[in-house]
């Protein structure tokens, strides 16, 4: 027993960094006062040494804590997307200009990204319904605070209230969802519930269930119909914890269904081919008519939008429509789609939300029109801006296209070809949105000032570290298909 | 046949240069603006005498279309591998570049476009750098449709070129550019989406052998998507004359005959060609629009030879009415760029009749159009462009008598309309004419219809000639100036294609005409 305990803290190094890296934060906090970014410092060189406790981490499949967590090549593919994206947030947020004003508690800023990765951490790797729970929640309360940090502001302090009033009524439903898949299987470990699910006849309770725990991941995803909160939400909070909650925690919610799924509903039928348990539910029809409507709702709405924080975030609800697109499907092919959509997403749309956030500080506008001219003030950002657009767009030949001609590609195969012709016409109505910005900086003369602005060269270096990958992986993504062949083993499935 | 410089084939120079020149302009500061326009015309120079050497060495006996040992200049290279997994089968799309008689043809005309268009974009001056970087650009998107010989990056190349379309019409085009920008932008975006879901189907459907170890592996490759054998049992797009085959020649159908553009999907034309800038003009209508037709022949004919058959009255329907009623378009005009634009939608729909036909005549007669009228409308913009850039106008009406005033101008504007109407002796002759024998043969009312297409060209290519270059010079028109050395430069090695290829057009008749005959064999005798 002590020798599993051992065991399991072995494989839970990279964790233990996160937590020992916020308690520095949390003394450092005390003592150096004048420092401010000190924390984001140590937030920083923790969040790398766990990038590289991961890679020493790779080929472990396993399982730790008495079946609670499992340490499994698909876990660290994402905790690797989790940290990487985590590193540029912390790099971001040394730089917004909204965080200033609250300058004497940034210490407490830097531990609630630091508690928010831990329980983004425990998402992909969960392997227990009830360490599901308390790692969305732990993940939840901190982005709670987070969202408010600027609580000066009306629209952070209304837009934390909203999120918390969410996102409790929806973990609220989860939790009932979960408690009602233990009554009916006996067990909260996902393999159990797999194995007691199988032999069972469908009943309209288990569709139930599937719907309310879906609908508490679907809520951190933002997938429609659980979505209200997100444009409020992501126009109130500082930008660096937008792109936090658009890219990080989303990616991490993507993870934690398609393992629950993945291992609790999803059983070989009679010919060895994968099927849904308990047979007769259909959560994989559930989902596509999701997705779709999230791609369309979230496309449609996103036409309308100014603010440009507005727009990315029903931009990021139609991008969570074409994420599950990859999940319905079902199969291996499915979810390495998927894996390879959060990879390029990562770097494409952190990259928008920093050029806003860049914008935001130079220009002080979120408005799309207020854009103008902004190419012959600034061309290298708005060029690069420009390309992360074209990405999220899916035009080659930029990595958002790979992204999405695999997961098209996966869902041709599959046979969902319905659901690939909305995603086919919603990428078109996207085209006008995402262009539109290009539109305003490129095709208009600067309204007021136009002298050329400069950027430092920390700036200039952040840029380029996120627009190297979009344009190389759109040419050439050997690397990430290969990482992607290898991290999609399970622990415990076949 | 392969020929090499430095050890890398030419096929990937006369394709990489432009983006070579893309880093180079890149680097020259803003305010150079002469070695920015020196450093883009020299690059598509190069590219001149590369598309040179291809032609001097090209063999013209080689049948290429669906085997790799007819196709010359060959590179393949693995590009993107990943070896096998279980659940997904082996990854692998090729670089995989060629050239047959279809493309052969295609890549000197882009070549010439190319720089034509470079040395008529010196008159560009707002954002000189940004521009010519984005025309590079442009240019290798072009070239690499017509020599990429995998799906995967024939669609990359297809895709690339609409966002550098997009800015350079939205940046330097005329007061309704933005309208004229996105509306380019959002139809040929549909067309690209609608192809990229068949390529995909394609892709699912088609598994080849490795040749070493016997495993069976999707490819992107458009030769494996011509042989019946290589498709997947039970897969969509296997079988013959199947709902989804014609579903997916439909759809790629459409993204081809909105870059053509075909009647009904023609509208962006006009609107685009009026609003961009006169070199933009000169590429969209020389090259961009051969880019459909050229789909066509290459994807849609070979791989869904039962879908084409089916269609073939079809196309030919859409092909006659796109005559008739571009020609009819064009006599309702005033504006000079607008009329140039309905004409090449009328003149594309014989390039349509034309290959719609199946038989060699057509198929000869179209591509050669193809060519023709690529070299006859870049002549036509570019004299649109000349008077616009002295007097500001293009309305028909603005102009008269500018013969007395600008002779050498005329000249050369004569040669051009009397080529785009169609007058024995200069080279749109000959091809309308084989055009026109290939669909009276195949399918006789469409092709007699048609003809009166060329009746109504005749009426407003005389009608303008009369307006602009007859009568006498109105009083505002008395100090125009005629060509320049410059624009000598562009006009004169069109106007030698143009008289040449009508006098004698057996050279690019023997560059294209076996492989074209062998399509049409593959098309109408399929292997099943």
């Amino acid at each position: 027993m002590s020798e599993h305990v051992l065991n399991s803290i072995g494989l839970f190094v990279p964790e233990i960094i996160l937590v020992a890296s916020l308690c520095i934060i949390i003394v450092a906090d005390l003592l150096l006062k004048k420092r401010t970014h000190a924390g984001g410092w140590i937030l920083l060189a923790s969040l790398v040494l766990c990038f590289f406790a991961f890679s020493a981490q790779s080929g472990i499949n396993t399982s730790a804590f008495f079946a609670m967590i499992a340490v499994d090549p698909f876990s660290v593919f994402f905790k690797v997307i989790l940290v990487i994206s985590g590193i540029f947030i912390v790099l971001f947020s040394m730089q917004n200009k909204e965080l200033i004003p609250y300058k004497n508690r940034i210490g407490e800023y830097y531990m609630l990204i630091a508690g928010m990765m831990l329980g983004m951490f425990l998402m992909v790797s969960s392997t227990n319904l009830l360490m599901m729970y308390l790692a969305f929640e732990m993940t939840s309360i901190c982005s709670y605070v987070l969202v408010g940090f600027t609580k000066k502001s009306i629209r952070s302090a209304e837009s934390s209230i909203k999120y918390i009033i969410y996102g409790s009524v929806s973990s609220g439903i989860m939790i009932y969802g979960m408690s009602l898949i233990y009554g009916m299987s006996g067990s909260l470990n996902i393999f159990e519930i797999g194995a007691a699910l199988s032999g069972l006849e469908s009943a309209p309770i288990f569709s139930m269930a599937v719907l309310m725990i879906t609908a508490g991941i679907g809520f951190k995803i933002a997938l429609v119909p659980f979505h209200f909160w997100a444009p409020d939400v992501y126009e109130g909070a500082p930008m660096a914890i937008t792109a936090l909650l658009a890219v990080t925690s989303k990616i991490a919610a993507v993870a934690m269904l398609i393992r629950l799924f993945r291992v609790s509903f999803t059983g070989v039928d009679a010919t060895g081919m994968m099927a849904i348990i308990p047979e007769g539910i259909r959560w994989d029809m559930m989902l596509a008519v999701m997705a779709a409507a999230a791609m369309i709702l979230g496309n449609l709405a996103a036409l309308w939008q100014d603010n440009i924080k507005r727009m990315l975030a029903y931009s990021s609800i139609a991008h969570a429509g074409y994420i599950i697109m990859g999940v319905v499907v079902l199969t291996d092919q499915g979810i390495s789609a998927v894996m390879l959509y959060a990879f390029m997403y990562l770097f494409m749309n952190l990259g928008t939300f920093y050029m806003a956030m860049l914008y935001a500080n130079k220009f002080s506008t979120e408005s799309i029109e207020g854009y103008k001219g902004i190419g012959y003030r600034a061309p290298f950002t708005a060029v690069a801006l420009t390309i992360f657009l074209v990405s999220l767009t899916g035009l080659p030949p930029t990595a958002g296209f790979i992204a999405k001609l695999y997961i098209f590609g996966a869902a041709i195969n599959a046979g969902w070809i319905w659901l690939v012709l909305v995603a086919g016409v919603m990428t078109i109505v996207s085209l006008f949105y995402y262009i539109r910005v290009a539109r305003n900086m490129f095709l208009y003369k600067p309204e007021g000032e136009t002298e050329p602005v400069r950027f430092d060269n920390f700036t200039t270096a952040i840029v380029l570290l996120l627009l190297t990958p979009v344009l190389v992986l759109g040419v050439y993504f050997t690397p990430v298909l290969e990482f992607i062949k290898h991290s999609l083993v399970m622990f415990g499935v076949q | 046949m392969e020929l090499q410089f430095l050890g890398i084939g030419i096929l990937t120079w006369i394709l990489f240069l432009p983006i070579a020149g893309l880093i180079i302009i890149l680097l020259i500061p803003g305010d150079k603006l002469k070695a920015i326009r020196i450093t883009a015309t020299a690059i598509t120079g190069i590219q001149v005498i590369l598309a040179a050497v291809i032609f001097r060495h090209f063999d013209r006996a080689i049948e290429g279309i669906n085997s790799i040992e007819g196709f010359q200049f060959v590179e393949k290279y693995r590009w993107i591998t990943v070896e096998a997994v279980p659940w997904f089968g082996r990854i692998e799309i090729n670089y995989f570049l060629g050239i047959d008689g279809l493309s052969v043809l295609m890549v000197i005309l882009t070549a010439l476009i190319g720089f034509i268009g470079a040395i008529s974009s010196w008159t560009i001056k707002k954002q000189v750098k940004g521009y010519f970087a984005l025309y590079m650009l442009l240019v290798t998107g072009m070239m690499g449709v017509f020599v990429a010989l995998d799906f995967f990056l024939f669609f990359i190349f297809w895709e690339v070129m609409l966002l550098p379309m997009y800015f350079l019409i939205g940046i330097w085009g005329g007061p309704r550019r933005e309208y004229a920008a996105i509306k380019f932008f959002l139809y040929t975006f549909v067309g690209g989406i609608l192809m990229m879901l068949v390529m995909l189907a394609l892709y699912f459907s088609v598994a080849v052998p490795d040749p070493e170890t016997g495993e069976m592996y999707h490819t992107f490759n458009i030769l494996h998507m011509m042989n019946p054998a290589y498709y997947v049992e039970g897969s969509i797009l296997a079988g013959v004359d199947t709902t989804w085959r014609y579903v997916a020649w439909m759809a790629l159908f459409i993204n081809f005959a909105i870059k053509i553009p075909l009647f009904p999907f023609h509208t962006w034309l006009p609107d685009a060609h009026v609003e961009a800038p006169t070199p933009i003009s000169v590429i969209l209508a020389g090259v961009l629009l051969k880019l459909g037709t050229y789909g066509l022949l290459r994807i849609s004919f070979p791989i869904f030879p039962d879908a084409t058959m089916y269609f073939m009255i079809f196309m030919a329907v859409l092909g006659m009415i796109s005559i008739i009623y571009g020609a009819f378009c064009a006599l309702a005009q005033d504006d000079f760029k607008k009329l140039i634009a309905y004409s090449s939608i009328s003149h594309m729909g014989i390039v349509v009749i034309g290959i719609a036909a199946l038989n060699t005549q057509g198929m000869v007669g179209g591509v050669l159009q193809m060519f023709n009228h690529g070299i006859i409308t870049a002549v036509l913009f570019l004299m649109v462009g000349v008077v616009y850039d002295r007097t500001g106008k293009r309305g028909l009406y603005d102009f008269g008598g500018l013969a007395n005033q600008m002779p050498k101008y005329t000249g050369i504007a004569m040669i051009g309309l009397f080529a785009a109407l169609g007058l024995p002796g200069l080279n749109g002759f000959v091809s309308e004419l084989f055009s026109f024998l290939g669909a009276f043969e195949a399918y006789r009312w469409i092709a007699i219809v048609s003809v009166f297409g060329i009746i109504i060209t005749a009426g407003y290519i005389l009608w303008t000639l009369q307006r602009v270059f007859l009568g006498n010079t109105p009083e505002h028109l008395t100090s125009l100036k005629d060509l320049t050395t410059r624009e000598m430069v562009c006009f004169v090695p069109l106007i030698i294609l143009i008289i040449l290829l009508g006098v004698y057009p057996a050279p690019a008749i023997e560059l294209m005409n076996t492989s074209l005959s062998y399509l049409t064999q593959i098309v109408t005798v399929p292997a099943y």
